[in-house]
């Protein structure tokens, strides 16, 4: 394929330093007069080039870690740093910013913008770091050509089946070059031989030295990954390595 | 925030939401045009309402002689009334302090001819002072003056139809018309706004008419311009004290309401005035509902826009837009359609009114439609404003949402 052994300016952090460091990450909910409790302590540290599964059943509290890891939510208490920036009282603007430059966000739902073809979508991001339009596009149409939807760059989202548009959502949660990339049930939506396809795509961005944290319940799609974190009613009672299944096997 | 790509970007997202667009803008564009429509009619309902009612003298008192009703004084009852030249001599004597002018009206229809042409024509019998009582218009020539009635001479003053009627496109100033029978000089033409049928009457010396029927004193209906420092007040009291002295004089019962009848012209602008009053509080509030239903409009469109956008808010901030990105996103959008639509319902309103202006005009009571244009451009902002603040409110709260909860929202 095109992009193999490409590097597309992402630098990796060659010396493995934590890319992600949290500490005693504690989060509730106020449900009416009950609180709720869905994360009771987390510590964990992801290395930088690494490729993390986050498994557990719905109520474990994957979700909620991946949205404070993707400060779109906050902790009530604890630490959390992003190479080595502590992510704490961010208002909405700085919150934006930071998520604008430092992570990626692949949703379950693609989360396009509708009116917007694959390249519009993809240069997005680049928009909100106010780089200038000629520039956005080529870069635009740079990732596009790695996920292998170069053909498909005036295509509207309704225009394309769903892999492609989780590969167009991929291309532009790479576009902005982020340090860490947050996929949340990526493959949820997306048909087993599809979601290897998008599996494939997401170790060889890994394989280019890309952090990337993957929130699955999928057994076969953690194990696709390096590391699996288990997460059980808000604490992690697992974390290992794991042998690697190349998704490639099964496309 | 108002750079090259900011405005591409707003372009590009009108652009592909062609509905969505197209609502906003059509929902201003129409409440503008509605009220500019709206109130260049009613203006145009008044400037008719004021050619009607304002161009004829107001200081005019009308006296018509009737039929009495009730015996009184020996007299019986049904006996006509008829005004003489003493009348006109002892109102002139009695009432010299309130009297501007004094003047018979005496009506006839005679054939007219001149040359081939003939026609029938209202002729009226008047008193010089009657040009000021009806504020006729002279287009050539003269009206009837003091020595015409006092020598009783054969001289007209024709209206402007009749001129046409007889004479075509040749002037008639010097020329003579057979009237009823006897030869007349036409000394002037007037014209008059009142309509076609003003426009169609002939007057001469009242004397003279007289002179013809015999040398009668009769003299028909009275009218009585007085003086305008009276005011309505005083118009009203010498009304009266006219009405008394009138009826003592020719042995009518002070109860007697058919003898002599009055019409008040001070009385009948009082009420135009009050009417016009109240029209002019229509056309107020005509404006204001449209306006108030232009802003429910717009304000329920933008409400709903942002809404329909809520998912594309939270997508944009999870990739880095900061809330202020969005709000202004969404202000520029809605600002820039509403205020191209805003003016271009304004136009289109105004040529409306500039080319339906000259249709309405005999119809429909419809003369010069017109609006200010500083109101115009007052209610288009109003709008563009309202409309900026009804998308501001429900912008401010979609971008103050969690990114991961507007996601959600399906």
């Amino acid at each position: 394929m095109s992009y193999c052994g490409i590097l597309f300016g992402i630098q990796p952090n060659t010396n493995k330093t934590n890319m992600i460091e949290i500490k005693d990450l504690h989060k509730s909910y106020q449900m009416g007069s009950n609180s709720l409790h869905v994360l009771k302590g987390i510590n964990f540290s992801v290395k930088a080039g690494e490729l993390v599964a986050i498994m557990g059943s719905s109520g474990s509290g994957k979700s909620t870690l991946l949205n404070i890891l993707g400060m779109l939510d906050v902790a009530d208490s604890g630490e959390y740093k992003l190479d080595g920036v502590t992510i704490k009282d961010l208002n909405e603007t700085k919150a934006a910013k930071y998520r604008n430059k430092f992570l990626g966000f692949v949703f379950q739902s693609f989360n396009l913008i509708n009116y917007k073809t694959a390249l519009e979508n993809v240069a997005l991001p680049l928009y909100y770091q106010r780089i200038p339009r000629k520039e956005r596009q080529e870069k635009a149409l740079k990732y596009l050509e790695m996920v292998g939807l170069k053909e498909w760059s005036h295509h509207l989202p309704s225009e394309l089946s769903g892999g492609q548009n989780q590969r167009v959502a991929v291309a532009r949660a790479m576009a902005s070059e982020p340090k860490v990339i947050l996929a949340d049930e990526l493959t949820g939506a997306l048909d087993s031989t599809t979601s290897y396809e998008v599996m494939d795509l997401i170790q060889k961005i890994n394989d280019q030295g890309n952090t990337i944290l993957v929130v699955t319940h999928e057994d076969d799609i953690a194990h696709m990954c390096k590391r699996i974190v288990y997460l059980k009613d808000g604490v992690i009672i697992k974390d290992e390595k794991v042998k690697q299944v190349r998704a490639s096997e099964y496309v | 925030m108002f750079s090259r790509d900011t405005w591409r970007e707003i372009f590009d997202t009108l652009r592909k939401n062609k509905l969505r667009t197209f609502l906003s803008g059509f929902t201003v564009a129409l409440g503008i045009l509605i009220f500019v429509s709206l109130v260049g009619m009613t203006n145009g309902l008044m400037n008719t309402f004021d050619k009607f009612f304002s161009q004829d003298a107001t200081n005019v008192l009308y006296f018509f002689p009737g039929k009495t009703t009730i015996p009184y004084k020996g007299y019986k009852s049904a006996r006509r009334i008829e005004f003489e030249n003493s009348d006109l001599a002892d109102i002139k004597k009695n009432f010299p302090m309130f009297i501007d002018h004094i003047s018979p009206r005496i009506f006839r229809t005679n054939l007219v001819k001149y040359k081939e042409e003939s026609n029938n024509y209202t002729t009226i019998g008047v008193d010089w002072g009657q040009q000021f009582a009806e504020k006729t218009i002279m287009m050539k020539g003269r009206y009837i003056n003091v020595e015409d009635v006092k020598n009783k001479t054969k001289n007209v003053a024709i209206g402007r139809l009749v001129e046409q009627d007889l004479f075509g496109s040749t002037n008639s100033i010097g020329k003579y018309i057979d009237v009823g029978g006897s030869v007349f000089k036409v000394v002037g033409v007037f014209q008059d706004d009142g309509g076609d049928n003003e426009e169609r009457q002939i007057y001469l010396p009242y004397t003279t008419r007289q002179l013809i029927e015999k040398n009668t004193d009769k003299i028909g209906q009275i009218v009585i311009s007085f003086k305008e420092e009276l005011g309505y007040t005083g118009a009203m009291a010498l009304e009266s004290n006219l009405e008394k002295f009138l009826k003592e004089k020719k042995f009518i019962s002070p109860k007697d309401q058919n003898g002599i009848f009055i019409r008040n012209v001070a009385e009948a602008l009082k009420q135009n005035q009050d009417f016009a009053g109240v029209l002019q509080i229509i056309a107020a509030l005509v404006a204001f509902g449209t306006i108030i239903a232009g802003i429910i409009g717009i304000s329920n469109i933008m409400v709903y826009v942002v809404k329909e956008r809520t998912k594309e808010i939270g997508i944009r901030k999870a990739i880095g837009a900061t809330p202020k990105d969005v709000i202004s996103n969404i202000l520029l959008e809605s600002t820039f359609i509403t205020t191209i639509s805003g003016f271009a319902g304004m136009i289109v309103g105004i040529a409306v009114l500039s080319y339906i202006g000259e249709k309405l005009a005999e119809d429909y009571f419809i003369t010069n439609p017109y609006i200010n244009l500083g109101v115009a451009i007052f209610a288009t902002v109003i709008l563009i404003v309202f409309g900026a603040l009804a998308g501001y409110i429900p912008a401010k709260r979609a971008a103050r949402i969690k990114p991961i909860i507007a996601l959600r929202d399906e």
